[in-house]
């Protein structure tokens, strides 16, 4: 997809001219209505700039003044919109690129859906419904998401996943499902409508890069409130402030009411809120992840338990050979080239990493066989034997079973040896399989399921931030349990079914706890369904990409620890700005507070720690830096806050030290560099 | 400041929390509804209470029965007070012959009382028969500290609790409060009193002939009973108008040590309760040092301005060293006069034993810092818990979202309901304090009520609302109360400051109780350690600061640098 063509820079030029126009765009009332804080920043600032026009008209000298509160009153609730519009655009880039694959394309129908070998008619792709069934042939787009009825095919894929490789898709089975928008490379496929036009996958990624269907997320919502409560608080303290100013002998204008009202209320937060929120889900987007919901997002944040299938997420797909173990006299040198000469014929796998292993450490060279007196026996499913017969003299590898039956002999006949090594690579959690030359057991090959390099740094990680990772696999207790060990998970789920599965996730769920997953055949829909977070995979069936709250394109099962980091971080960046913007307060009271009551108590120049050079420089100051301070603070609302996988006590700590006495001491400096440099100019 | 003061203090502070420790521990039986060693005694009472109000106390109400309870009991109980001080001239026991009390103060006065206020705009000596303060006043000291730790008690099942539907029986934990943890405190300590000198009669006052030859008429009567009560539920109101600073409300040393110890005893047990409810006592620990970090730097600042004595008063010769003695008792000193008006605003007692109005600037700041944060350190008898639980709330809400995930306390996760209920509570503090004030200052009536001008005269007014509003009680004096506009509107706040308050948080009690309990991981950041304190100490000082800085830069702050240029009010 498009982010994987280019990345983009933050502010790239065409998105912020398009932020700067949709930022103008955005002051219309009703829409701003939905952010309390910048709402009302709006009112006053029409409110100053009413007053301003008064002060012009009157030519009571104080135009100057509070025309340029009201410049950077408006300044505010743009630097808030641009903040917005930008996330927006942002999504709105990569929702082009998609909608570009979504040109009218033309389907071919079966008239009757129930006789796929009828004529088929020519309709346009937006006019079928659930349930018709379409003909997509080699070269052709694949018209709408659908189940496949008949056929196998390769797709390209890349319009959604941004991977050229083709996949293959094929009826029944969990890689039957294919999405509009997908180009058949080779064969044809007829395929059954799963969702009818204006709601195929497609079209629900656009809305959710576009933020068209954007709802707040409950977390944003809570804090919604408290911004709008404090809102409330400090309008409170500042309309009270009026009568209260009076009784002391000060008579307060409006404007710099006004600009004290607009210091204090959340409008950092306020107006980076919701840019916050749309960068977090763009930020999962660029992950080539799509989640149906911000929802989906947060709740990743407080995920207490991952559950991850071993195949694929915790071990590479398959087991590889990794040790040869001679029985009796026999030389490992032998064994190595008994094992290489019985696997030439076998494709799997685990066979060809036994050539690799017997190449590899042992430096044979491939083995010259006369095509002539050389009868191979490939590998099948249902002997689970592979080997060469060279001028009559046979080898063979395969299942520890299978070898006994084909040599006729029972395990207890077998030498004490071989039976100690097939009980030792069983009880490590590797799979063995034996070797046998002209009626001999020659030894045992162990095969290993490989845990993924760097895995158990990253389930530490996990540990460290208090989430559990299970592991759940088809295997059987002693081979989970040896996994498990390696690659340091807190628990397991041995021979699990899909039944198991839910069941397990039921339970913790009922505990309280928070549970994501990933998963793609069909009957892992019910237990995605049932997770707080269950991540479908691209090249899952079309029930378990219903059932999921989110979509991995890339099909990568080790994503859903960074969709956490990702949720996590979501949640960050929202406090920690809350945090600063609240602490900002202070300096911003030593600001204008002292310059308000300059006439009546010169003794409370005193606060005036900043020693700002006049009443009006103070209070415009503190005004100018509450305005830039939102537009300095859009990368970081835009990438989020740093994240580091270590406790909550220990975040807390650095996010407090950050943001929140960051956040008090910054505006003392950042006020008084600006009131420099407007006594300077003269603007005050 | 000296050592001796210092140990005084400390020495206080000790004995509160060592005996909050094992009070804790019966409150925690109270709550839980369990046998405890009085229960021989007092159970066959319980009991024979129930059957005759036709109270099942095994079922329990949700949130919105228990509030609808609670809310019908304090009606009744306003009803009851009105009529009474209304009635008090044909009724019996009014041996110095009082007339009805004035409409206007009698509604002040039952509100007053019903809230937990305690505010007093009359002289009780003068006003209010023995049958008014008796079952009237002294009635309600008992009951409305209770139902004060009921409404807490609600709030802590909802953290205590996981997936329920109820919150309790609000008549089952207000009778339990009262028979079980008030009566027999008060009965031991009134005794004490008695004992150490404080009367406790029926007669209406004693005739004296003063070493002049001048007759002198000395008010008496149930003293020593109403006394105990007033600090130990957080009261205040008192037999004499003077309170506390009276010789026979508080006649030595010994009686003020009482005093300050009862009034800080049961707000301290039932934090540490609390953390026994929900299982974890270090929870309660450190919610209780947070509350000891703001009443500990609250004696600090008052008695080092205290003893700072008056520059103005030092320019004129006077010597410094004695500090600042204006509206003090000499007998109770320094150190057990800014302790004792710290823990008097820190809880919502309102009891003084020395008038604040004289504090100097900055010590009576304290004081007025605490009525505006809501009396909340350790506060009045069960409202100061669920009232620091509700800015904890906030402050967890904040740390929690920091940390990265939903935030949660105790288990429970803070969601839009809850965020919405906690700012409904939290922002009648500004609407009462700031609205009436900036509402005071512009009327003249109101006005006329000052005795003092400027920054002082604000301060007066805003001590009266924030008092009010915090149910506290106590007066910078100085402002004449008993007027139409002062008793009708100190009235409405004193109800907004209790019940506006509280609906919200038994409805968050209700909401809390329903959700599933979260078992604590490593993801969760730890509610127990000097983080959230230090955190819990941040947020509150922020969040008040901010909302009313200005006004406290107009009124104490600017009368301090004022004053430290030789200008007073």
């Amino acid at each position: 997809m498009a982010s994987k063509a280019k990345p983009q820079g933050l502010f790239d030029g065409t998105i912020v001219a398009a932020a700067s126009v949709d930022a103008l765009r955005k002051l219309d009332p009703r829409a701003l209505a939905k952010n309390p804080v910048i709402f009302v920043t709006e009112v006053v600032s029409l409110m100053v700039t009413l007053l301003f026009i008064r002060d012009l008209v009157t030519h009571n000298g104080m135009a100057a003044f509070s025309g340029q509160i009201a410049a950077w009153l408006w300044f505010t609730v743009l630097f808030a919109n641009f903040a917005e519009a930008i996330a927006e655009g942002r999504g709105k880039a990569q929702a082009d690129a998609l909608r570009r694959t979504r040109t009218d394309t033309r389907a071919k129908r079966y008239i009757d859906s129930e006789n796929l070998g009828g004529v088929v008619e020519g309709v346009n792709a937006l006019d079928l419904s659930l349930g018709d069934v379409v003909l997509v042939e080699a070269g052709e787009v694949i018209p709408g998401d659908g189940e496949i009825v008949e056929g196998v095919a390769s797709v390209n894929e890349s319009a959604i996943t941004g991977e050229s490789a083709p996949v293959i898709r094929e009826a029944g089975g969990d890689r039957s499902a294919v999405t509009g928008g997908t180009t058949v490379l080779s064969d044809f496929i007829k395929v059954r409508i799963t969702a009818a036009p204006g709601s195929t996958f497609i079209d629900r990624m656009i809305a959710l890069v576009e933020g068209a269907e954007r709802q707040r997320t409950p977390n944003e919502l809570a804090l919604s409130i408290l911004l709008a409560g404090l809102t409330i608080i400090f309008l409170i303290v500042c309309v009270t402030l009026w009568p209260i100013a009076k009784y002391s002998g000060t008579v307060l204008s409006a404007t710099v009411l006004i600009a004290l009202l607009v210091c204090l209320i959340p409008t950092t937060i306020g107006g980076l809120l919701s840019a916050i929120g749309i960068a977090g889900m763009d930020r999962l987007v660029r992950f080539n992840v799509i989640a149906t919901s911000g929802r989906a997002v947060e709740a990743a944040g407080d995920v207490d338990t991952l559950l991850l299938d071993k195949t694929g997420t915790i071990t590479f797909g398959n087991r590889m050979a990794t040790e040869f173990l001679p029985v009796n006299d026999v030389r490992s040198q032998d064994l190595a080239a008994a094992a290489l000469a019985s696997s030439l014929a076998d494709d799997t796998p685990e066979g060809r990493s036994i050539v690799a292993l017997a190449k590899g450490d042992f430096g044979l060279a491939e083995p010259k066989l006369d095509p002539k007196t050389t009868v191979v026996v490939p590998f099948t499913a249902q002997t689970r034997i592979s080997g060469v017969d060279v001028a009559g003299c046979w080898i063979r590898k395969g299942a520890i079973d299978s070898i006994l039956r084909y040599l006729k002999l029972p395990i207890e006949k077998t030498p004490v040896e071989f039976r100690q090594a097939v009980e030792r690579v069983a009880m490590s959690g590797g799979t063995p399989l034996a070797v046998a030359e002209e009626g001999r057991l020659l030894g045992v090959i162990h095969l290993k399921d490989i845990v993924k390099p760097g895995i158990k740094e990253r389930f530490a990680a996990m540990r460290a931030m208090g989430i559990r990772t299970v592991m759940v696999t088809g295997d059987n207790p002693v081979t989970a349990a040896a996994i498990a060990s390696e690659a340091g998970v807190d628990d397991f789920l041995a021979e699990a079914t899909p039944e198991d599965k839910l069941a397990y996730i039921r339970k913790e769920q009922s505990g309280g706890r928070l549970i994501a997953m990933c998963g793609d055949g069909t009957n892992d829909a019910p237990a995605l369904a049932q997770a707080d977070v269950g991540v479908a995979m691209q090249t899952g069936t079309q029930a378990a990409r219903e059932a999921g709250n989110m979509v991995d394109l890339d099909s990568n099962p080790t994503k859903l620890i960074e969709i956490v980091e990702i949720g996590k971080q979501l949640l960050m960046t929202r406090g920690s700005l809350t945090t600063f913007s609240i602490a900002n307060d202070v300096a911003k009271y030593f600001a204008i507070l002292p310059a308000m009551f300059a006439a009546t108590y010169p003794v409370l120049g005193t606060l005036n720690v900043m020693r700002l050079t006049s009443s009006q420089s103070a209070i415009l100051s503190a005004v100018i830096f509450n305005a830039l301070i939102i537009i300095a603070l859009i990368p970081l609302a835009l990438k989020g806050v740093a994240y580091r996988p270590v406790g909550a006590a220990a975040l807390l700590r650095r996010n407090l030290l950050i943001y929140g006495l960051g956040g008090l001491i910054l505006p003392f400096i950042g006020i008084k560099a600006i009131d420099v440099v407007v006594a300077a100019l003269h603007l005050a | 400041m000296t050592f001796v003061g210092w140990a005084q203090i400390a020495l206080l502070l000790a004995l509160v929390v060592g005996c909050a420790v094992p009070l804790s521990k019966f409150i925690a039986e109270v709550y839980a509804g369990e046998r405890n060693f009085l229960s021989p005694v007092i159970a066959p009472v319980e009991r024979g209470f129930y059957r005759l109000a036709g109270v099942d106390p095994a079922r329990e109400q949700d949130w919105l029965a228990y509030t609808l309870a609670m809310l019908a009991f304090s009606i009744a109980g306003f009803l009851v007070l009105y009529g009474v001080q209304r009635l008090q001239g044909v009724l019996p026991l009014n041996p110095r012959g009082f007339d009805a009390v004035a409409p206007d103060l009698a509604f002040n006065t039952s509100v007053s009382f019903i809230t937990n206020t305690n505010w007093q705009n009359y002289s009780g000596e003068t006003t209010m028969s023995h049958l008014t303060q008796m079952v009237g006043l002294t009635v309600h000291n008992f009951v409305s500290a209770a139902t004060g730790l009921a409404m807490a008690f609600a709030l802590v099942r909802g953290f205590a609790r996981s997936t329920a539907t109820t919150v309790g029986n609000f008549w089952v934990d207000m009778t339990r409060v009262t028979l079980y943890l008030l009566l027999p405190i008060s009965v031991v300590g009134a005794l004490l009193l008695i004992a150490l000198g404080a009367p406790q009669t029926l007669a209406g006052a004693v005739d004296a002939t003063t070493l002049e030859g001048a007759k002198q008429t000395i008010a008496i009567g149930p003293v020593a009973s109403q006394e105990i009560i007033k600090e130990l539920g957080t009261n205040g109101g008192g037999f004499f108008n003077a309170n506390s600073a009276h010789p026979f409300e508080n006649p030595n040393a010994w009686t003020n040590l009482i005093e300050i110890w009862a009034l800080l005893l049961i707000p301290t047990a039932s934090v540490l309760a609390f953390g026994r409810a929900v299982g974890a006592m270090r929870q309660g620990w450190a919610i209780l040092a947070a509350m000891a970090v703001f009443l500990i730097v609250g004696i600090g600042v008052a008695y080092w301005s205290e003893t700072g004595g008056n520059p103005i008063l030092t320019a004129l010769g006077v010597d410094p060293s004695a500090g600042n003695l204006e509206g003090k008792e000499v007998r109770n000193g320094q150190a057990f006069s800014v302790l004792f008006a710290t823990a008097t605003s820190g809880t919502s007692t309102g009891a003084v034993n020395t008038m604040h109005d004289s504090l100097t600037p900055l010590a009576g700041m304290v004081p007025m810092f605490n009525l505006l944060a809501g009396c909340i350190w350790p506060g009045g008898v069960g409202a100061g818990l669920y009232g620091f639980l509700v800015v904890a709330i906030i402050a967890v809400f904040v740390a929690g979202l920091m940390v990265g995930r939903t935030p949660e306390y105790l288990g429970k996760k803070i969601e839009t309901r809850e965020m919405k209920l906690a700012m409904l509570a939290v922002l009648i503090y500004p609407l009462s304090v700031l609205g009436f004030t900036g509402a005071s200052v512009l009327l003249q009536t109101a006005l006329d009520s000052l005795n003092n001008s400027g920054p002082h005269g604000l301060s007066e007014i805003i001590y009266a609302y924030a008092s009010a509003n915090a149910n506290n009680g106590s007066a910078f004096a100085g402002l004449n109360g008993n007027t139409l506009w002062f008793n009708s509107t100190l009235g409405i706040v004193m109800l907004l400051g209790r019940f506006a308050y509280v609906v919200p948080v038994l409805a968050m009690a209700g909401s809390l109780a329903a959700k599933k309990k979260i078992p604590a991981s490593a993801g969760t950041f730890p509610t127990d350690g000097p983080l959230f304190i230090g955190l819990l100490v941040g947020v509150i000082v922020i969040l008040y600061l901010l909302q009313y800085f200005p006004a406290l830069s107009l009124a104490p702050i600017v009368e301090h640098f004022l004053m430290l240029g030789g200008k007073t009010f």
